[in-house]
């Protein structure tokens, strides 16, 4: 098992956007998601584009990596693209091909959503690229901490994901070892049709469930036995705060915002 | 109450109602900075003690009192912060992401300010050998290694007592002998009992007093040397003995005279060569 596995998509790094609290990470990027719905110029795309660019330039996560979180998403960017072209029939017609009018307007249309898509692709997956899952798991439990008076288990809730993160590897691991046990034995996971690999996957997972169960059991005694007893009355060692870089970015977005509604069409 | 100790009383426990009893009227008493070990054969009822002791199960019959206090429902949080625990498997009891995260968490329960957290990671680190390993995954370390860990999380709480349950069994010879030095050294510099309850002979010979458990009732309590001296009857309830004192019995066969009972290769060895000369 390789020493460097990372969890998520972090790529480790120490520039100003890794070091920004993550809950003002998640709160801008929540806002930006809602502003981008309010572009509607060609200045104002640019500004939000220039916001997304700029950030990711100085979070210096090299390129590729930018890319990949696009990956899964290209096909549908494409596709609204498509059915824009397609769909959208106003303005002058641009050129007809095999009887097909392609109107300007669906040319606008479908490169505004398509824009729309990219940048909350990209502005998304910084947050994963600069932030660790335990810090957002951090900044999860803080944000929803008002929740807790109606009841919602916030503390459980994050407890149940710094937990999941804790044993992804150990569960890696474990898959991996299984999984050799088992070909050993002649289970054939590789070749064979679509059919036969499914059914090979039963003895892996059987056996993985077992020991996660195993697993959960002997945790939760451990953690009783080390005084776990819910949130209540409980205090935290990993702490967030807010620093002045916190507060620069907030004014950087303020000033996005204010460029948006002023080139605004 | 000023008795710092871990008593039991005529205890006796069973899981269920219809299903035999695990522990029989069992009585005895683990004093200040005492290490007592616990051995017995599968089934001889030696987990369920520490279970009982840090108030994870309650006995049906008899108390278990720690520092003269019961272990109730009442006292249980309280007595979990006197008797630390550390358990047989390294992975499932790390429950932090990291090290440092993992040591806090006993305190983070017991709700401890955040500057005691920080200061008393670093001393419990320091304490089992680990300082440099603080911002580490569990998946980048070894068993003994996780081991240390949960021994500097339990330390982190400063208990009085703490409870190694099989926590070297499933380590390789390496891991073991480190986790033997870590508690040796932890037992030198701080004021608490060890309990380990385990099946490796070296574990036993560290310890100052022994009880051997059988059928759920205690067999024999006695020091390690008075017990590797009746190795038949060790034998015959299903447990082994060193080696040393294997080979210190072929030795007496082959006409050798020792004078006392070798613990480890050290006194047998000064056994040896004095054993001819003038005394």
């Amino acid at each position: 098992m390789s020493s460097s596995l990372i969890i998520g998509q972090y790529v480790p790094g120490n520039s100003v956007i890794h070091r920004i609290d993550p809950r003002s990470k998640i709160a801008i990027i929540f806002f930006y998601v809602v502003i981008v719905f309010f572009a509607n110029s060609v200045m104002s795309y640019g500004v939000l584009a220039l916001f997304a660019i700029g950030a990711s330039l100085i979070s210096k996560v090299p390129f590729p990596y930018l890319m990949k979180g696009l990956k899964p998403v290209w096909f549908l960017v494409l596709f609204t693209f498509i059915l824009h072209l397609i769909v959208t029939k106003q303005g002058d017609v641009l050129i007809s091909i095999l009887g097909w009018e392609i109107y300007r307007e669906g040319v606008v249309q479908g490169a505004a959503i398509s824009l729309r898509f990219f940048l909350l692709i990209l502005v998304t997956s910084l947050l994963t690229l600069t932030t660790t899952p335990i810090e957002i798991t951090d900044a999860i439990e803080e944000l929803l901490g008002p929740l807790k008076k109606v009841r919602f288990p916030v503390h459980e809730l994050a407890l149940m994901m710094s937990i999941s993160l804790r044993f992804i590897p150990t569960l890696m691991q474990e898959t991996e070892k299984i999984s050799k046990a088992q070909a050993s034995r002649g289970v054939d996971f590789r070749t064979g049709a679509f059919k036969d690999r499914v059914r090979a996957v039963i003895p892996l997972l059987v056996p993985l469930f077992v020991s996660a169960f195993k697993r959960a059991e002997d945790l939760a005694m451990a953690m009783e036995a080390r005084g776990y007893q819910g949130g209540e009355g409980r205090t935290k060692l990993r702490e967030l705060t807010i620093s002045r870089r916190d507060i620069a970015a907030y004014i950087v977005f303020a000033g996005i915002v204010t460029a948006l509604f002023l080139t605004r069409s | 109450m000023d008795q710092s100790q871990i008593e039991f009383r005529n205890v006796s426990f069973r899981y269920q109602e219809d299903m035999p009893w695990v522990l029989r009227n069992v009585s005895f008493t683990i004093g200040a900075d005492e290490w007592v070990a616990i051995i017995g054969h599968n089934g001889s009822g030696k987990s369920t003690i520490a279970k009982l002791m840090n108030g994870l199960l309650f006995p049906q019959e008899g108390k278990i009192l720690v520092d003269g206090e019961e272990v109730t429902q009442d006292t249980l949080w309280e007595i979990r912060k006197r008797v630390g625990m550390v358990f047989q498997n390294p992975d499932n009891q790390f429950v932090g992401t990291t090290v440092r995260d993992d040591v806090a968490f006993g305190m983070e329960n017991h709700g401890m300010p955040r500057e005691v957290m920080i200061k008393r990671i670093k001393e419990s680190l320091n304490a089992v050998g680990m300082t440099e390993f603080e911002r580490h995954e569990p998946h980048r370390l070894s068993g003994g290694q996780k081991q240390r860990v949960a021994i500097a999380s339990v330390l982190a709480v400063s208990p009085r007592y703490i409870i190694l349950d099989e926590a070297t069994a499933m380590l390789d010879p390496k891991g073991r002998k480190e986790i033997l030095k870590t508690i040796r050294t932890v037992q030198e510099e701080r004021e608490l009992s060890l309990i380990t309850i385990t099946h490796d002979l070296q574990e036993v010979t560290q310890a100052e007093r022994v009880i051997v458990m059988n059928g759920g009732e205690v067999w024999m309590e006695s020091t390690p040397r008075d017990i590797f001296s009746k190795k038949d009857s060790l034998i015959e309830i299903g447990l082994d003995t060193p080696f040393v004192s294997k080979l210190a019995d072929h030795m007496k066969d082959a006409g050798l005279e020792l004078s006392r009972e070798p613990l480890n290769h050290q006194e047998l060895l000064e056994e040896l060569w004095t054993s001819r000369s003038i005394k």
